[in-house]
């Protein structure tokens, strides 16, 4: 293990050791609340650039394992632990982080104070950083870190998407349902396949007329990385297929992406919702859920046209939007994760509501 | 839901004496769900045959009787206070029982007097155990293959088929009391004779062992609009077969990817709602095979525990005064978070730290003839407990054990051991392997000290797989152990 260092576009540097990949990595640094899960976070595609810091200071105990990936590797940028746990228990477990980062050469960091790192965060809101040995001086680093892209106005999207579209069928496939993909998670394609569905998943720049050829019973929009603005293909193919009348449901990045199509608008947050345990109140069922969530945007509430949306669920800690229905048109879409994994499977109930309406 | 109207004077039935399996955690939860419907405006009368608590004292409750935790009693005050509500969930086992002793002697109805926090059927349903077995198995729950009896032949019976060993445990006890394990036909005829003895309704539950499965408990919360929430999930070091109250837990979880503790928490959310808990907390107990994770109930409770006393103090969040207001009516996202004040309480509490309790156990004040006093199993033994905080477990554990005022420092190192540093290394092969056999033998049998011979086999030679054969303790906690010993030798390695 080697002595390694992470500088923030702010000047500061924080010193720990080296673990995973020996390498740089640059991006948007981000803190998740998560106690367990790192290896569904690792893999969640709307993670592509970002560096993400665990608050829970203990990582690594429990291994990897063959199941709880979200995609076909790490998407994440690079990692930052407070205690790196090398020697895990569990009996699912298949390999330590440690060599999980590094076959994806992707670079982890531990015996930062987390703690301090995350204030610092959320005082000053999210930053570019990068991860290196401790070869590279300071001043070089933080001249990088000055060169790597900003979020705001990056379309992460086409990095994530797939290049070919593909099916995918549960047993008994009755209902066609074109996915776009934006950087899906594994679990939402999981749930869909719980139905009698058959999955058809899009790249995120198909032409919505080589959707609607698919003849779907359902449209899906899923999560993804990046600024939701700058994914402005989408957005078109999105305001073109909400007038079909057929069921649309998008999840966190789709949900945005709607709010565009439907004349909103998205900003980006101080230090974003990044966490399994974020209270979300269903207002027309009055009750909570504890929500899994991931983004760095948000819809703009005010921004919506209240005659044409309805507003159906709202975060109890900031009163930011997490959810939207269209009065007049099929579409529903939430700023969270229902698929969970990782987090609370609380609002599973939503893939029943779309497909209720699918089938009907 | 805003608070109810309709009640004006609430009685809180206290825990009555601190004995062992109820300690003053009862108090410190009395005290704040005192406080806490004072705050509401309700006036509170309290019933506590402990006066040396603080819920007692003389400005906390509108009226306090010092009185015996019976029905006459309650009923005496009862008339003359004319509660409209009983909140029994705050003073333990004892308390409950009492809810349900008034309720069966038809003095509730008698007063028109409601349980608040739990009802009476929903008492029912998580103490008795058989009513409790077949409510997880309507949700699709396992429940450990048991049998309730009430004499030694249907016990015996039970055990033929079950073979050994087997868990006895009495109904309706506090802490687990007059249970045991049994390894053979003599230590089980002692065991449930002593069982049917301890349970006020004569009866035992006769069951399979899940000796050596990882134990986990969650503190859940539920309010009137079903609103659901975990407050900790705490993990324990020692494997089952040891009381929770005698065991070291962590919180939270360790050894759980996110899809398994999801398990758990899918399962706490049918669990609390079968059992028909509306208003207030509860503490629901797993066992997880190691193997394969496979998930057993093993018990709830519904009302605040021990171990929701040590989740308010490790996550912040106050689950007696929570489950208070819930009572009364509140949901959740009405009560502001005690430490964010902007924010509901309708939330699950995630930290950036690890808890480790440790029990305190006396065994000085209870030696008798038998050594064996101090071997821990099903029913507990510790008079006390140590909390600490640390930013990984390593510190939390050390703390903990520099707490607990036993007189060591830690782990070792503090020239306290029975095999100092220095005596193991100045040992041969021979004698090395001669006492790390000793040791692991030792080792077999859960004692109060065992932490220090975990201690002692690493420095022996044994590995952690070694020890987790013979303790079941989970490797990744005795590598932790391994890891103090490591930074110690390293230390040394510096000394001159």
């Amino acid at each position: 293990m080697s002595k390694g260092k992470l500088v923030l576009e702010n000047g500061v540097t924080f010193e720990g050791t080296l673990f995973g990949y020996k390498g740089g990595a640059s991006g948007e640094v981000v803190f998740n609340t998560s106690l367990t899960g790192y290896q569904e976070i690792l893999t969640d595609p709307s993670y592509s650039g970002q560096i993400i810091i665990m608050t829970y200071p203990l990582i690594g105990n429990y291994g990897v394992n063959e199941t709880d990936i979200e995609s076909e590797k790490i998407q994440a940028a690079g990692f930052v632990v407070g205690n790196y746990e090398d020697e895990w228990s569990n009996f699912e477990g298949s390999h330590s982080l440690d060599n999980y980062l590094k076959k994806y050469r992707i670079p982890g960091i531990f015996g930062i104070d987390t703690r301090a790192l995350t204030k610092m965060i959320r005082s000053e809101g999210s930053m570019r950083g990068i991860i290196s040995d401790d070869s590279v001086s300071d001043k070089n680093l933080l001249e990088k870190v000055l060169k790597t892209p900003s979020m705001s106005g990056l379309d992460l999207v086409k990095k994530v998407t797939t290049q070919d579209s593909y099916i995918l069928k549960s047993k008994k496939p009755k209902y066609r349902i074109a996915v776009y993909d934006y950087g899906i998670k594994k679990n939402i394609l999981r749930e869909f396949l719980k139905f009698n569905t058959e999955l058809k998943v899009f790249r995120a720049d198909t032409d919505h007329s080589e959707v609607l050829d698919y003849k779907p019973h359902g449209i899906f929009l899923s999560n993804g990385p990046g600024d939701p603005g700058a994914v402005t293909y989408a957005i078109e193919n999105i305001k073109n297929l909400i007038p079909a009348k057929i069921p649309i449901f998008g999840i966190c990045l789709g949900h945005q992406l709607i709010a565009l199509a439907l004349e909103g608008k998205t900003y980006k947050l101080k230090f974003g919702h990044r966490g399994g345990n974020h209270p979300v109140k269903n207002l027309d069922k009055n009750k909570i859920e504890i929500t899994a969530q991931n983004h760095g945007f948000a819809v703009d509430e005010n921004s919506l046209n209240s005659e044409t949306v309805k507003i159906t669920h709202t975060n109890l800690y900031d009163n930011t939007n997490e959810g939207l229905r269209h009065r007049n048109f099929p579409v529903m879409s939430v700023q969270y994760h229902p698929e969970s994994s990782p987090g609370p499977n609380d609002s599973k109930y939503l893939f029943d509501e779309f497909m209720n309406i699918v089938q009907k | 839901m805003p608070k109810r109207t309709d009640l004006k004077t609430i009685l809180i039935i206290g825990s009555g004496p601190i004995v062992i399996g109820q300690a003053c955690e009862f108090d410190y939860s009395g005290t704040q769900a005192v406080k806490a419907l004072k705050e509401e405006g309700y006036r509170v009368v309290l019933i506590n045959s402990n006066p040396a608590t603080i819920m007692t004292d003389p400005e906390l409750a509108d009226a306090t009787y010092i009185e015996p935790i019976n029905s006459k009693y309650i009923e005496k005050i009862i008339r003359k206070e004319k509660p409209e509500a009983i909140l029994p969930t705050m003073g333990g086992q004892t308390a409950l029982n009492a809810a349900m002793d008034l309720y069966e002697k038809g003095i509730l109805d008698k007063y028109n007097v409601e349980l608040i926090g739990a009802k009476v059927e929903s008492i029912r349903k998580a103490e008795s155990r058989e009513l409790f077995h077949n409510a997880m198995t309507k949700i699709g729950l396992n429940v450990s293959n048991g049998r309730f009896v009430k004499n030694f032949e249907d016990a015996k019976s039970f055990a033929e088929t079950s073979g050994f060993p087997v868990i006895i445990r009495p109904s309706f006890t506090l802490g687990g009391t007059g249970g045991g394990i049994a390894f053979n036909v003599e230590e089980f005829e002692t065991l449930v004779n002593k069982g049917l003895d301890a349970s006020p309704v004569r009866e035992v539950l006769v069951e399979e062992s899940l000796i050596g499965w990882k134990e986990y408990e969650l503190e859940v919360m539920r309010d009137v609009n079903d609103n659901f929430v975990v407050i900790c999930t705490i993990e324990n070091f020692d494997p089952m077969g040891v009381h929770t109250g005698d065991s070291i837990t962590v919180a939270p979880s360790q050894t759980l990817s996110d899809r398994q503790y999801q398990e758990l928490r899918d399962a706490a959310k049918k669990i609390i709602s079968e059992i028909g808990v509306e208003t207030g907390g509860s503490n629901i107990q797993f066992a997880v095979n190691p193997d394969n994770g496979k998930i057993i109930v093993i018990e709830m409770n519904p009302r605040v525990s021990r171990s929701s006393a040590l989740a308010s103090k490790a996550t912040g969040f106050p689950i007696a005064k929570i489950a208070a207001k819930l009572a009364v009516g509140y949901t959740l996202d009405e009560i502001p978070n005690d430490i964010t004040k902007t924010t509901p309480s309708c939330f699950e509490p995630v930290i950036d730290y690890v808890v480790v309790k440790i029990p305190r156990w006396d065994f000085d004040k209870f030696r008798s003839s038998n050594p064996d006093n101090d071997i821990l199993g099903v029913q507990m033994k510790s008079v006390g407990e140590v909390m600490s905080f640390g930013r990984n477990f390593k510190e939390a554990f050390q703390k903990a054990i520099r707490s607990l005022e036993t007189g060591r420092a830690g782990l070792g190192t503090d020239g306290k051991d029975i095999y100092q540093y220095d005596y193991i290394s100045r040992l041969n092969t021979e004698e090395k392997n001669l006492l790390k056999a000793k040791t692991l033998i030792k080792l077999q049998t859960q004692r109060y000290d065992n932490i220090f011979h975990l201690r002692y086999a690493f420095l022996l030679g044994a590995t952690t797989e070694e020890l987790y054969k013979v303790t079941k303790i989970d490797k990744w906690f005795l590598n932790q152990i391994k890891d103090i010993i490591e930074i110690e030798t390293e230390l040394r390695s510096f000394s001159f």
